[in-house]
């Protein structure tokens, strides 16, 4: 009997290595974990886009869950989100979205926003990169959930759509909520 | 002929000119340099998969190496410079990721199952001698063996 055992273990052991493995294979490399989940945003004074409007703090974010969604008018995969967000920031009242607009042209982000409309209630000028950075932003887009205590939530790499919205964000909120 | 295969020649060394000339910082002195190529080389791109700071092309990449740069200038040790960087980025930004729980298997996985395998194919070796030896006949039994074969063979003729 317990040489019978003991014959198992080599196909144990294949199973093993083949369930890890095909649960590897299913990941996408390119999810880097964010190391800020579950840490506070961090704290920043950084210009708005709009031209009157005074330095932002992260104290004018406070006050509810809300959406930093990093984009830039040079990155082309934040114009195919652009659409999204305007009509999920419609759909979604009470949940704020913010922009960071990471490394831009001012003038060229303003003139986005102002043909293609804008689904922002805030729009964070980062020019160098440095908020970004304080972020761990690889690039743009990317979209954090920040719950009502400024503890950022969750970490989007890519396009959000609305099956992405609808599987992923929705929920978390929810949950949060 | 010789002409455009010097020609091309030329031309294939031009974009390493153009490469060499894209980023420039400054030190003080050749010590924190040595540091700024240590760190860059040490640690990973963020945005690819599989490049380190200073072998990528990506602007974060480049982002990055200035703040490093930044660092070293206004005099912060490499061990402030690692920690900012693994703040932001996660353990993901070392090429040597620390050694902890998590990191265990990935540190000493192979070794283990070096050892493990050393370990088997000794028992396997073991159990065949043991195996052969247990089959040894005594000679008393061979002259039996001999016996019954020699009466067997008998019968059949």
């Amino acid at each position: 009997m317990n040489k019978r055992v003991k014959l198992f273990i080599p196909v144990a052991f294949f199973l093993a290595m083949l369930g890890l493995l095909f649960f590897g294979l299913g990941r996408d490399p390119n999810q880097v974990p964010s190391a800020l989940i579950n840490r506070p945003l961090p704290e920043f004074s950084l210009p708005s886009l709009d031209v009157e409007a005074p330095q932002i703090t992260k104290a004018d974010l406070m006050g509810g869950i809300f959406i930093v969604n990093v984009w830039a008018t040079w990155c082309p995969p934040c114009h195919i989100e652009h659409p999204y967000l305007l009509e999920i920031s419609k759909r979604e009242k009470d949940i704020s979205f913010v922009g960071v607009n990471y490394k831009d042209s001012v003038k060229e982000a303003r003139q986005f926003l102002a043909e293609k409309g804008d689904p922002f209630k805030l729009n964070i000028v980062d020019s160098d990169g440095r908020f970004g950075i304080d972020l761990g932003v690889a690039g743009a887009p990317e979209t954090f959930v920040v719950d009502a205590n400024g503890t950022i939530r969750y970490r989007h790499v890519g396009v959000i759509d609305n099956r992405i919205w609808a599987e992923t964000f929705a929920p978390l909120i929810a949950k949060i909520k | 002929m010789t002409k455009f295969f010097l020609l091309f020649v030329l031309t294939c060394s031009l974009p390493g000119q153009a490469w060499a000339a894209i980023e420039v910082h400054e030190f003080d002195s050749p010590e924190q340099e040595a540091r700024f190529r240590h760190l860059i080389d040490e640690m990973r791109c963020p945005m690819c998969l599989n490049a380190n700071l200073s072998g990528s092309d990506a602007p974060i990449a480049a982002d990055l190496r200035h703040e490093i740069a930044d660092q070293i200038a206004e005099g912060r040790s490499d061990e402030e410079i690692i920690a900012f960087m693994t703040s932001r980025y996660g353990d993901f930004i070392l090429y040597r990721p620390p050694l902890n729980s998590a990191t265990f298997f990935l540190w000493f996985g192979p070794a283990l199952l070096l050892l493990a395998g050393f370990f088997v194919v000794r028992r396997m070796l073991r159990q065949s001698r043991a195996a052969t030896t247990e089959s040894a006949l005594s000679a008393d039994e061979s002259n039996k063996l001999h016996a019954i074969l020699d009466s067997d063979s008998d019968t059949k003729k």
